[in-house]
């Protein structure tokens, strides 16, 4: 099985989830993880724990790439159109971009997806992504 | 004590793929804002520059780079980045100098030599830089943001692909005797609609390009610019510069996450409209006083929220502004009579003094082809990557 594209931003558990922080003195979350200091400017908490994030969110907005991205975005000899989300989950109060998987072409602001980690475009690597909620 | 520094000089290098050192544009535009104010190179006490990070290590000494190549004067220099704000970062710091009566004379250049196609990150391996990894997991392109955002208008306030056309062909009309503007041609609605989709729903046609380009302004204290016999010079009255407030709940580049707002309350202003409220509140003016605007439409959608941002209708009444033409030259309120990034396509460190020129040539009343008539206050805006924005409110 690939490895993760990139570490702590994610489990590959049956169930997945984004690996976030959540300051002990205020309550905010970090993604990705805040490991020194809260962004709260009325916050000088210095004690970060490690959260899983909410897997089920509502699109704040999407976009469907039909050109390939540059490096250091995998470049692969057939592109395939990509699409990217901007999803909002509710108890974190945040918005979470990632790559869309399923059929999401028909998708609406505050549809709900659910999170699934799929291989990345060239197969190499695990990438978290978001998957409309049938 | 008046918080407004002079104006006294404006000039620019054509923007293009010239494919040259962005020095030569630099060089270009600054002798362009010497010639236009009357004063000698040497007789500059102060020389900003908008760092490009594209060109190597003299693009991050921009100022100094430019400094040598009009011949080392002993001028003090300084080089800013602020992304696509960089330009009005540097014209902030030189306006600071001058207020402080540290100098009366200071030359602020922006200059960039772009790479074809998408603005990508700097190479290896980078997994702590927010800006490489968007690219990396995500293939999150600058269009891609602008499309998160086109598409909240067209879900939330109706836009349609036809008013985004609409500003392309005003910005088009708009360009057209520009000297400075790259594309100088009219486009119909038909070619927009045909052109191909990069980012759904923004296509190739909405997206502004990158460019090469140089653009400079030779500021002064007001009693220097007196002493040269102006006496009613344009005026910077105010220049903003303000980050973000926390929680910012909007996606912007090149973040993956937004704030969380989980323990405190969004601010009551978002980032876009905080810039344009912070430079108002400075030059103690509001959107009403405005003549006309340049604002940053990195794509066409964009530009409609910019309308918003700055006050010129409530949210989710742009679009109405463009049907109706209030926009256009001849209209109530005029947006990017040079054209804007339409025409231009971005140079990044010289676009935000691209912006602040235009709007000098306007309120002197020499932008020909192009211009507003009884201009008397004008406003620039813009936002960039990493919690970066800029307004400049000019006035006569």
């Amino acid at each position: 099985m690939p490895a993760p594209a990139v570490e702590g931003f994610f489990t590959t558990d049956p169930e997945p989830a984004l690996l976030g922080t959540r300051c002990s003195d205020c309550g905010t979350y970090h993604f990705p993880a805040e490991t020194f200091f809260c962004r709260n400017p009325a916050c000088s908490g210095t004690t970060l724990e490690q959260v899983t994030l909410s897997s089920r969110g509502t699109v704040w907005s999407w976009t469907m790439n039909r050109y390939a991205a540059p490096p250091p975005f995998p470049q692969t000899e057939a592109f395939e159109p990509y699409g990217v989300a901007a999803v909002e989950l509710a108890e974190e109060r945040m918005i979470v971009l990632g790559m869309l998987t399923g059929d999401f072409e028909t998708l609406k602001i505050g549809d709900e997806v659910e999170l699934l980690v799929e291989p990345h475009v060239d197969g190499e690597t695990l990438i978290w992504k978001w998957k409309p909620v049938a | 004590m008046s918080k407004d520094v002079a104006v006294l000089g404006a000039g620019m290098h054509p923007w293009g793929k010239w494919g040259r050192n962005f020095v030569e544009y630099g060089v270009h535009a600054a002798r362009a804002a010497l010639a236009d104010a009357g004063v000698d190179w040497q007789d500059v006490q102060f020389i900003a520059g908008g760092e490009t990070v594209r060109n190597g290590y003299a693009g991050y000494v921009a100022g100094s780079s430019i400094a040598q190549a009009l011949g080392w004067s002993g001028a003090r220099v300084a080089t800013a980045y602020a992304a696509c704000a960089s330009g009005a970062s540097a014209i902030d710091i030189a306006r600071a100098r001058i207020l402080a009566g540290l100098c009366d004379v200071a030359l602020v250049v922006g200059a960039d030599t772009t790479p074809k196609g998408f603005l990508a990150p700097s190479g290896g391996t980078r997994t702590q830089d927010p800006d490489w990894l968007r690219f990396f997991l995500l293939g999150a392109t600058n269009p891609t943001y602008f499309a998160f955002y086109a598409r909240r208008r067209m879900e939330l306030y109706g836009s349609t692909e036809k008013d985004w056309a609409a500003v392309k062909i005003k910005n088009a009309r708009h360009g057209l005797s520009n000297p400075n503007a790259r594309y100088r041609k009219e486009v119909t609605e038909e070619e927009i609609l045909a052109s191909a989709m990069v980012s759904e729903p923004l296509r190739l046609l909405n997206i502004c390009t990158t460019s090469d380009g140089g653009a400079a302004v030779l500021l002064t204290s007001l009693e220097y610019a007196r002493k040269k016999g102006i006496s009613d010079p344009v005026k910077v009255s105010a220049v903003s510069t303000v980050t973000p407030r926390f929680p910012k709940t909007v996606i912007d580049l090149p973040d993956i996450a937004t704030d969380s707002a989980a323990a405190a309350a969004p601010p009551e202003l978002t980032f876009r409209d905080s810039i344009a409220a912070a430079a108002y509140e400075e030059a103690d003016l509001g959107p009403e006083d405005l003549d006309l605007a340049e604002v940053y439409d990195l794509s066409t959608a964009l530009e409609l929220d910019w309308y918003e941002n700055i006050g010129l209708c409530k949210e989710g009444e742009a679009e109405r502004l463009i049907r109706d033409g209030d926009t256009t030259l001849g209209g109530r309120i005029p947006v990017n009579p040079s054209g804007g990034l339409a025409c231009f396509g971005e140079a990044v460190p010289a676009q935000a003094i691209a912006q602040v020129c235009e709007v000098t040539w306007q309120l002197q009343g020499r932008a020909q082809g192009r211009q507003v008539e009884d201009a008397n206050v004008g406003l620039t805006i813009n936002q960039g990557l990493f919690g970066h924005g800029s307004s400049v409110i000019l006035t006569k």
